[in-house]
């Protein structure tokens, strides 16, 4: 299942620069598409890929290029979501610090297909040193005429920035990002409308994850047809894994969709194990937001079918027996690891990431971290967790934004595997 | 209420007399220019940046009123993003802030050690700044840097694969270069103090 498509010449030295990327194969996308296809063809290819959204949601990017509004007569906008905050994910980060142009060819096909004349990528601020790079790469495209003005003599024009974000784990949310971009607070907005319709300055925009852009130049190149059977039915293509915790291989890993997870774990082409021999506990596999599956479930399903790393196979059993490939940040727990000071940490985390707008995110996560930190410190009581339960319950879908499913999720998946393990911290 | 909770220090206007060098406001100038006429608030963030960079480590309420100026928006625009995003700071921070990862992964390989490392290392607490001004120490949330934890960040330079030894190198790195800086290389706030 050796499959490259993004990380593709990655190895080969000096490729974050313009000229040995393109020497590389890089760029001939945009060739073929300004001068030999129409914007709809390419949006075309890309629903027949059936590319879904790299972030997390996994919604088909080429239908979400269907619904911008073209009607309006107002100008379009393409932004690139590179705000990679999500506990276990750094995928994004990586393709950017080492094939930068990746995402440049991506972005220009994505926007011609989209009609836009202005593109920006959305940088968390950390990444100080991948804004760094993003920019030489983009100058370097301006200077070869990838950018700018009439764009390799096609008529077409592209201007490309990179917008740098200041901390902020909900400016990941589509409609934050956008307020973020428009210089306010990251406070996620009500749809619809949807940004397709009103979007950035309330023009329609699409906004795509790095790694879902990242794929376009390939799909562009050798058509959606092509990409469709690369991968494993409605999962078509390959996915950067971020694999971390106690492993002895964690990275970035482009894999084929439908490899098993087991292979993934076990594999030293990939995780090589779990550190120190350990025994394998839990893992949590598209970021801290899905749910916690232990070994038995994150390994077979609940009917004894092999797991498989795809968008179907990791959801099959709902949120019972199931997760979800999420962003593909694959958190990975030995057996020595306490999943009632995971939980309690991951808790701690939304409710400092909670923008504060809704109450149920606002307070619910507060009390979330509140109880679990009373469990953790041993001065827990029998009720809390089914307490836990409720506030969870009373949170998810009652919210503008999914940072409230984020943050209830792994709470009320923990104690679903693991209640065993808080009624010990209770009881000792 | 008493006075001194009153008068947050948010509120407090010292009327410094603050503006960029024409080479940053070249830079200014340039950011403004990537955002159509009539949307130069979206250059807001990173003006925020800027300010804080060169204007000494950390934003106050003359910093935040000049930036509001520079992009014909109201100080309340500017105070509301200021307060809401971790990567600026309102209270004055060390020359070096030392940001710590403590989220998910980051946790499950040595983050709580390596901050208590730096606690009795910097003899501070997190969230406080040394005597010196020279360290101000941070735990934050997730870096994006998962695969290579524990993970930290100094004045946003990526510090990967901690340990206990790495720290001891980083802290000394530091300490021997802070002392090698000219008078004329000190920032606004060092030279005001």
């Amino acid at each position: 299942m050796e499959r490259k498509i993004i990380l593709e010449n990655i190895e080969i030295e000096g490729i974050r620069s313009l000229e040995v990327y393109r020497k590389n194969g890089g760029y001939k996308s945009i060739e073929k598409a300004l001068k030999t296809m129409t914007p709809d063809e390419v949006v075309n290819e890309v629903k027949t890929s059936g590319l879904r959204g790299r972030g997390g949601a996994g919604f088909p990017t080429g239908m979400k290029w269907s619904f911008i509004d073209k009607k309006s007569g107002n100008p379009r906008y393409l932004v690139c979501n590179g705000d990679e905050s999500e506990p276990g994910t750094f995928k994004d980060r990586y393709l950017l610090m080492n094939i930068p142009h990746r995402l440049v060819e991506g972005m220009i096909c994505a926007a011609y297909a989209l009609g836009a004349n202005t593109a920006y990528i959305y940088v968390r601020g950390e990444f100080k040193q991948v804004i760094g790079i993003l920019n030489e790469a983009i100058k370097e495209s301006y200077k070869a005429g990838l950018l700018g003005k009439n764009i390799l003599g096609s008529g077409y024009d592209l201007d490309l920035h990179v917008h740098t974000g200041a901390g902020a784990y909900i400016c990941g949310e589509e409609t934050a990002l956008l307020e973020s971009l428009e210089g306010k607070r990251g406070n996620p907005r009500l749809k619809p409308p949807f940004p397709a319709i009103k979007g950035l300055y309330g023009c329609p925009t699409v906004v795509n994850n790095v790694e879902t852009l990242a794929n376009i130049g390939w799909i562009v190149n050798n058509g959606g047809e092509a990409y469709s059977k690369i991968g494993i039915g409605r999962s078509t293509g390959t996915k950067l894994i971020s694999a971390c915790g106690n492993i002895n291989n964690p990275g970035v890993y482009e894999i084929e969709l439908g490899l098993p997870v087991e292979e993934f774990i076990y594999s030293d082409k990939y995780c090589g194990g779990v550190k120190g021999g350990k025994e394998l506990k839990a893992v949590i596999p598209g970021g801290s937001s899905v749910p916690i599956l232990p070994k038995n479930l994150i390994l077979k399903t609940a009917e004894g079918q092999p797991r498989l790393m795809s968008y179907e196979s990791l959801s099959e059993g709902g949120f019972i027996t199931g997760s979800m490939l999420g962003s593909g940040g694959f958190i990975v727990y030995d057996e020595d690891a306490c999943i009632v000071r995971n939980t309690y940490n991951f808790s701690r985390f939304y409710h400092h990431e909670s923008c504060g707008q809704c109450s149920p995110c606002r307070e619910g996560t507060s009390w979330m971290e509140s109880v679990l930190h009373r469990i953790e410190n041993g001065e827990g009581k029998m009720k809390d967790i089914d307490l836990l339960v409720s506030i969870a319950g009373k949170i998810e879908g009652n919210t503008i934004c999914p940072l409230g499913d984020a943050a209830s999720w792994p709470v009320a998946a923990a104690i679903r595997h693991f209640r065993h393990e808080f009624e010990s911290h209770i009881k000792e | 209420m008493s006075e001194k909770q009153f008068k947050h220090k948010l509120y407090v206007k010292k009327g410094l007399d603050i503006a960029f060098t024409p080479e940053v406001m070249e830079k200014v100038n340039k950011i403004i220019s990537h955002y159509p006429a009539g949307q130069q608030k979206s250059a807001l963030i990173p003006l925020l940046h800027i300010a804080q960079e060169e204007l000494g480590g950390s934003l106050n309420v003359d910093i935040m009123d000049y930036v509001a100026g520079l992009l014909n928006i109201t100080p309340i625009e500017v105070y509301e993003v200021a307060t809401f995003y971790s990567q600026f700071y309102i209270d004055p921070v060390g020359k070096y802030v030392i940001e710590v990862c403590q989220t998910g992964p980051c946790a499950i390989c040595g983050a709580d050690d390596m901050i208590a490392y730096l606690e009795e290392k910097l003899q501070i607490k997190v969230g406080e700044t040394t005597e010196d001004k020279l360290f101000s120490l941070k735990a934050v949330e997730c870096l994006g840097a998962c695969g290579s934890a524990p993970v930290m960040q100094v004045n946003t330079e990526f510090h990967e694969f901690l340990d206990l030894q790495k720290i001891d190198e980083i802290i000394a790195k530091l300490r021997s270069e802070s002392e090698l800086k000219k008078p004329e290389e000190l920032t606004w706030k060092e030279r005001l103090s």
